[in-house]
């Protein structure tokens, strides 16, 4: 395709954001981007994500002393309209006094492009997203699908050099929003520019991000690849809003935890008198009684179909979830043993 | 038992329903029969009882005085209603966007002339333009000259405008209020400039709201008799018309005529300006 490889790389340097009615949206935040990278910005509603996805745009602009480079161009005085910025909107904004064509051509026509090149483009772009027969149709003739295809191509169509998109998939429904996710993923590694996308859904940010930034109250909480946010989270709100995790507070003597259901290896050597640490559900293997390092009491037993999620009590000072295979024999009141390999155990730092 | 009653109530209901939204639309039966069909067809009779018959209403386009009369109507009703849309839609669009202190009195100010019947717009043009008016009295100081255009077709205009602003404004402003403020973010991120998106994305979108208003607009310049008749001293207008003829020589059916045709004729021009912006419409809505 030859929309690709036409990203560049942005730089934010230390952009806040107050609102005229004196709500900080956005504490004042430093990123890099490298070009052709997909970052996902992940965060609860409210944490400053689109603020910030707004400012790159350029449809906000930054407190004072913020600024926002393209390929190093000091861009934070250039409107939207000359950034060359390719947006995807959660409404997707489509015009609906303009045909499916209409409105993948219509950053093309104010470019002034030919009619016939344009045309050429749009065919491009009407195979790439697989819409091929929607052509002239009406906005509102579309399915919540089509739709979102019609807003990417659009977005693409005048070969930005930054891609924004801002929860693109959240008004669909789960199945669709599945299979458009994977289709999404083929299709920004495929057109190879640089992306910025913001959703409140991790599992979205573990499947499309290079890199995933955690957001929470206006503030990044951690940058990292989904696998380092996801296994080595340095903070307890990034813990648990990355998938499922076990937080457990408990006194650590000589890198050993101490829980009321026995002495748990965490690694290392440390001591203190109150630990936090993280253990993801699937690292908790569950054995026979006396054979782990802990011992637990059976809760619930929830048969998901690929797996089972048991809540057991006894093993730490709450319930802990455990994700065992689908074919572990378990039921409510058992007896079991637990055991957790060190390093799937996670010391997250007090003060959180 | 229950599984068959249920279905049984459920018809029963509907029936009488449906009996009972049908009692519910007589009294408005009964209205516009005694006072909208039975007037209106005695209108149109009496438009042919004249001593031409049937070609009374010809003589509406045939005769030069009426013609001229209908043509100027026309042509102010249709200069009011598109100046009126463009002011207020600059102004709507404006008052909806902006905040800032005084906007409250502001546009309570600009939609007070609602309360007022014509006869009194009327009167604050001549008031403005008339013989003692503002204008005048100004102009005489500045350059010896009184500048009075109140009883033209001017005045008419600013009348007509005056009492038009106003209902169209606050049409607009509600049509501007539900616009998606994200068609306007997407064309700008597609490198759409500020007039662009006005011509490509806020006016098609609003479009329905200028048909509405401004077919409110029309209507009421091409029926406006309480404006006319207070300023109306040199200007044909065809309410005025009908007045007269009515009124002053007693001429029945070329009264009867010129309303019937009047009405006619209003309706005719709305229905082509809503067919001809029907597929905007239709795509905007």
């Amino acid at each position: 395709m030859n929309a690709g490889g036409h990203g560049a790389a942005v730089r934010i340097e230390a952009c806040g954001k107050t609102f005229a009615d004196g709500t900080h949206a956005l504490e004042p935040a430093t990123l890099d981007i490298a070009r052709s990278e997909t970052l996902v910005l992940l965060g609860p509603s409210g944490c400053g994500k689109t603020t910030l996805l707004r400012i790159i745009a350029g449809l906000e602009v930054p407190d004072a002393g913020g600024k926002v480079l393209f390929d190093g161009k000091d861009v934070t005085g250039v409107p939207i309209e000359h950034r060359n910025v390719g947006m995807v909107f959660q409404s997707y904004a489509l015009f609906p006094n303009m045909t499916v064509a209409d409105n993948i051509g219509y950053g093309l026509k104010i470019r002034g492009m030919a009619k016939d090149e344009r045309a050429a483009r749009i065919a491009e772009l009407v195979a790439l997203t697989n819409i091929a027969g929607l052509e002239n149709r009406r906005i509102d003739q579309l399915s919540g699908g089509q739709r979102q295809r019609v807003a990417l191509a659009r977005a693409v169509a005048i070969r930005p050099g930054i891609l924004l998109l801002d929860e693109p998939l959240t008004a669909l429904d789960a199945a669709l929003r599945d299979r458009l996710r994977s289709e999404l993923n083929r299709l920004l590694r495929e057109l190879g520019i640089t992306t910025i996308y913001v959703t409140h859904d991790q599992a979205e940010a573990m499947e499309l991000g290079d890199r995933i930034v955690v957001m929470r109250k206006g503030a990044i909480a951690q940058i990292g690849t989904p696998r380092e946010v996801y296994f080595t989270p340095t903070n307890r709100f990034v813990a648990e809003f990355v998938g499922a995790a076990n937080i457990v507070e408990a006194p650590m003597e000589q890198g050993e935890l101490i829980l009321p259901g026995g002495r748990l290896p965490a690694g290392g050597e440390a001591t203190a008198a109150k630990a936090i640490v993280m253990i993801r559900p699937e690292t908790i293997r569950v054995t026979e009684v006396g054979t782990g390092p802990v011992s637990a009491v059976v809760d619930a037993v929830n048969f998901i179909g690929d797996r089972l999620r048991l809540v057991v009590s006894g093993a730490a000072g709450r319930p802990l979830n455990v994700d065992a295979p689908n074919t572990v024999q378990a039921k409510v009141g058992d007896r079991v043993g637990l055991s957790i390999a060190p390093e799937a155990i996670r010391v997250l730092p007090s003060e959180s | 038992m229950r599984q068959y009653g249920v279905p049984r109530w459920g018809t029963i209901l509907t029936m009488s329903q449906k009996s009972f939204v049908w009692l519910c639309l007589l009294p408005l039966a009964a209205v516009t029969a005694a006072f909208f069909l039975l007037p209106m067809a005695r209108l149109v009779v009496a438009g042919a009882e004249g001593e031409h018959g049937l070609a009374g209403y010809l003589a509406i386009l045939a005769e030069p005085r009426y013609r001229g009369t209908l043509i100027n109507t026309v042509v102010l009703a249709a200069a009011t209603t598109i100046v009126t849309l463009v002011v207020a839609t600059i102004a709507g669009m404006f008052l909806q966007r902006h905040r800032f202190p005084g906007r409250a009195v502001l546009i309570a100010m600009l939609t007070f002339p609602l309360a007022f019947p014509g006869v009194v717009v009327g009167f604050m043009i001549i008031l403005l333009a008339g013989r003692q008016g503002l204008i005048g009295e100004l102009s005489n100081r500045m350059f010896g000259e009184k500048i009075v255009f109140a009883y033209s077709i001017y005045g008419l205009f600013l009348g007509y405008l005056y009492f038009s602003i106003p209902r169209v404004i606050l049409t607009i402003m509600a049509a501007v209020q539900k616009l998606d403020v994200g068609l306007e973010e997407a064309a700008r991120s597609l490198g759409a400039s500020p007039w662009a998106v006005q011509r490509d994305v806020v006016l098609p979108a609003l479009a329905p709201a200028f048909v509405a208003s401004g077919a409110i607009a029309f209507a009421t310049a091409m029926g406006a008799f309480g404006t006319a008749f207070t300023l109306a001293t040199n200007i044909d207008v065809l309410p005025m018309l009908i007045y007269t003829e009515f009124t002053l020589a007693a001429n029945f059916a070329t009264s009867a005529a010129l309303s019937v045709g009047l009405g006619l004729i209003t309706w005719l021009i709305l229905a082509l300006a809503r067919s001809f912006s029907g597929s905007t419409v239709a795509a905007a809505g």
